[in-house]
C-alpha cells in the first residue's frame, strides 16, 4: 500500500510538465485546505489531467487483475482471463455499438456489461455442449467467441462514420486512458469498489470454489450462488474497465499469476496482493506510455510487450500448470 | 441411526435403471463397503447419499432428517465426502486444503481462525501426517493425498464419512494403510461407507457389504451373509475361491487361475 502511494505520487509528478514531488504534495495539501500558496497552473494540470489519470490507471489495473483472478478461480483454470474468455472483446463490441449509436457513458457501460456477460456465458457453455471440461477446451472456446466478437467490432468499424466515430473506436480498441475525465472515473468507481470489496470479503470462500463443484458442495458451500456472484462481479469489473479505457490485454492473465507466485494461492492473501500489483503495474505502464515518447503509446501495445514475456517466464517457473 | 435409506432408485435420463429398491441403515462404528463391477453405479449411489445426485425415488434420512430438505451446509455437518482424488488447479498447501473443512461451521464472510488451523493440525496429527502440513498438496504422492483428504473429512466433525474408492491408484502398502485407517475410524465411532473393487477388502474390514450387480439388483448384509464363492464368481465372471487362513481364521478370497 505504501509502495502504491509512493508510486502514485511519482507518477503524478512525471509528464510533459514535470513537477517536484514537494510541489505536488503542496498542491494536494492546498486542495485539502492545509496550505494556501500554490501555482495555479500546476493545480489545473494536476486536477484536470494528471490525477484522474493516475487514479484511473490504478483503478483499471486493480479491476482487470481482480477480474482475471476471479475468472481463474471460478473456472478452476489458471489459463483464463477477461481477454482469453472473450469478455473484453464482447464488452468492446457493446461499447463500440454504443459509440456508433451516439449514446452516452452510462449506456456505453451498460452495453459493455451486457455484451461482456453474454460472451462469458457463451464461452463457458461451449465446453459443456461438447462435454469436454479440460483447461484447453475453455481457452479454445474463448478464442472462438472472442474472435467472433472481434469480427463484429470490425464490421462496426467498417460502417462507422469516417472521422470521429471510427477514430474513437480504433483508438479506444487499443486501450488508452489519455482522455479519461474525472466524471467518467467517478461513474465506474462505485461499481469497482463494490465488486472488489465483495470479492475481498469472500476471499476465503473463493478458495473452496477453486477446488471445484463436488468438493465445494460437500464442504457445505452454496456453489451456484457463489459462482453467479463471481461471474457477475468479474464481468462488471471487466466491462466497466473496458467502457472507460478500451481493451487492455494481458493484465488480467499475468497479474494473478504473479500474485500467486509471490504469496501462494490462498485468496485471503492472494486477492488483495493481486489488486495492488495490478494497480502498480498499470500505473507503471501508463506512466511509461505518456513519458517514453512525445507521442502517447496505446496501452495494449505496452501491456503486450511487457506482459507477454512476463507470462512466458511465469509459465516456465510453474511448468506443471498447463497439464 | 446415522443413515437410513429406503427404496432408493436412480436412472440417468433415457437410460435403464442403474439401481432400485436400495434400502439399508447404518449406525455409529459400522463400515459399509459397496461392491460391484465397473459402471453399475457405485459412485452414483454414493453421490445420492451425499446429496450430489438426486435419486428418482426413495428417501434418505441423515440422522433422521430427510436429506432432500437439508441445505448443503447442514449436510456437510452430518457427512463428509472423500471423492476420488481430484487434483486442484491451484497449488495450495496441505494445511490450507484441510482447513477448508471449517467451511460448514463458518458464516459466508467469515474466515477460519487460529482454532480452526489448530483443528486442522490435530486432524493431520491423528493420521501421523503433520509433517505434510506445509507441503504443496499437488506434489504429494497418491497415498499421502488420500490421507490428507481423510484428515479433512475428520476435521469436518461429521460422524458419517463417505469415500469413493479410497484405495484406487494406491500401491499395496498404501491400500493396507488406508484400510487400517478405516477400521480405526470405525473403532472410534465413525460410520464409514466406501466403494471398492476388491472383495478382499470387505473381508479384511469385516464390514457390512452392499452388492450392486449389472441387473440393477441390490443386496445388503454382513460380509458373511453376502460374500460367497458363488456370488463372487458370478459377479466378476472369474474362478474366484473363498478360503480361511489356518493361523487366524481370516477369510480370504483369491483368483485360482486366469
Amino acid at each position: 500500500m505504501i509502495l502504491l502511494a509512493a508510486a502514485a505520487l511519482a507518477a503524478a509528478c512525471l509528464g510533459r510538465y514535470s513537477f517536484d514531488p514537494r510541489e505536488t504534495m503542496a498542491v494536494i495539501a492546498y486542495k485539502l485546505g492545509l496550505s494556501d500558496t500554490v501555482n495555479e497552473k500546476m493545480v489545473t494540470i494536476l486536477k484536470v489531467i494528471r490525477l484522474p489519470r493516475v487514479f484511473g490507471a490504478m483503478l483499471i489495473g486493480a479491476m482487470l487483475s481482480v477480474s482475471g483472478a476471479i475468472y481463474q478461480i471460478n473456472f478452476q483454470n489458471p489459463l483464463v482471463s477477461p481477454d482469453i474468455l472473450g469478455v473484453s472483446s464482447g464488452a468492446a463490441l457493446g461499447a463500440a455499438l454504443a459509440i456508433i449509436l451516439g449514446l452516452n457513458m452510462l449506456y456505453r457501460q451498460l452495453f459493455a456489461f451486457i455484451f461482456g456477460l453474454f460472451t462469458v456465458l457463451l464461452s463457458a457453455s461451449i465446453p459443456k455442449l461438447l462435454r469436454n471440461s479440460g483447461n484447453m477446451m475453455l481457452v479454445l472456446s474463448g478464442m472462438i467467441v472472442g474472435g467472433f466478437a472481434n469480427s463484429l467490432v470490425s464490421i462496426l468499424k467498417f460502417i462507422a462514420e469516417e472521422g470521429s466515430d471510427l477514430a474513437s473506436i480504433v483508438y479506444w480498441q487499443m486501450g488508452s486512458i489519455s482522455a479519461l475525465k474525472g466524471h467518467e472515473l467517478l461513474s465506474v468507481l462505485p461499481i469497482a469498489l463494490c465488486c472488489i470489496t465483495a470479492m475481498l470479503l469472500l476471499s476465503w470462500r473463493l478458495n473452496i470454489v477453486s477446488f471445484g463443484e463436488v468438493e465445494a458442495k460437500t464442504l457445505g458451500v452454496n456453489i451456484k450462488a457463489l459462482r453467479t456472484g463471481i461471474i457477475l462481479c468479474a464481468s462488471l469489473l471487466t466491462a466497466s474497465a473496458v467502457s472507460i479505457s478500451g481493451t487492455i490485454g494481458w493484465i488480467g492473465l499475468v497479474i494473478p499469476h504473479l500474485g500467486r507466485l509471490l504469496v501462494g494461492p490462498d485468496n485471503t492473501r492472494c486477492l488483495p496482493v493481486t489488486a495492488i500489483l495490478g494497480a502498480l503495474f498499470m500505473l507503471f505502464i501508463d506512466t511509461l506510455a505518456r513519458t517514453l515518447f512525445t507521442l502517447e503509446i496505446p496501452l495494449s501495445i505496452l501491456t503486450g510487450i511487457i506482459g507477454a514475456p512476463c507470462f512466458a517466464i511465469l509459465l516456465w517457473r510453474q511448468k506443471t500448470m498447463v497439464q | 441411526m446415522l443413515l437410513s435409506v429406503h427404496d432408493l432408485s436412480f436412472a440417468y435420463p433415457s437410460e435403464p435403471c442403474l439401481f432400485k429398491n436400495v434400502s439399508f441403515t447404518m449406525g455409529e462404528g459400522q463400515v459399509l463397503t459397496i461392491l460391484g463391477p465397473n459402471g453399475v453405479g457405485k459412485t452414483t449411489l454414493l453421490n445420492c447419499l451425499a446429496g450430489l445426485s438426486k435419486p428418482d425415488a426413495g428417501e434418505i434420512l441423515l440422522q433422521d432428517k430427510p436429506l432432500s430438505r437439508l441445505s448443503f451446509g447442514e449436510i456437510a455437518r452430518r457427512l463428509a465426502y472423500v471423492p476420488q482424488t481430484i487434483i486442484p488447479s491451484f497449488d495450495y498447501l496441505v494445511i490450507e486444503y484441510v482447513v477448508a473443512a471449517s467451511a460448514p461451521y463458518l458464516k459466508t464472510f467469515e474466515r477460519p481462525k487460529a482454532e480452526h488451523y489448530l483443528q486442522a493440525e490435530q486432524a493431520l496429527r491423528r493420521l501421523d501426517i503433520l509433517h505434510l502440513a506445509d507441503k504443496s498438496y499437488r506434489n504429494l504422492s497418491g497415498g499421502e493425498r488420500q490421507q490428507v483428504c481423510i484428515a479433512r473429512a475428520i476435521m469436518q466433525r461429521s460422524k458419517l464419512i463417505l469415500m469413493d474408492e479410497p484405495t484406487a491408484h494406491l500401491d499395496y502398502g498404501n491400500q493396507i494403510k488406508i484400510l487400517k485407517i478405516i477400521r480405526e475410524l470405525a473403532q472410534e465411532g465413525y460410520c464409514v461407507i466406501c466403494t471398492t473393487h476388491n472383495p478382499d477388502h470387505c473381508l479384511l474390514l469385516q464390514s457390512q457389504v452392499a452388492l450392486l450387480d449389472d441387473h440393477a439388483a441390490f443386496s445388503f448384509g454382513t460380509h458373511t451373509e453376502i460374500i460367497s464363492q458363488q456370488t463372487l464368481q458370478s459377479l466378476y465372471d472369474a474362478d474366484i475361491r473363498l478360503t480361511a487362513l489356518e493361523d487366524n481364521g481370516r477369510k480370504l478370497c483369491y483368483v485360482r487361475q486366469l
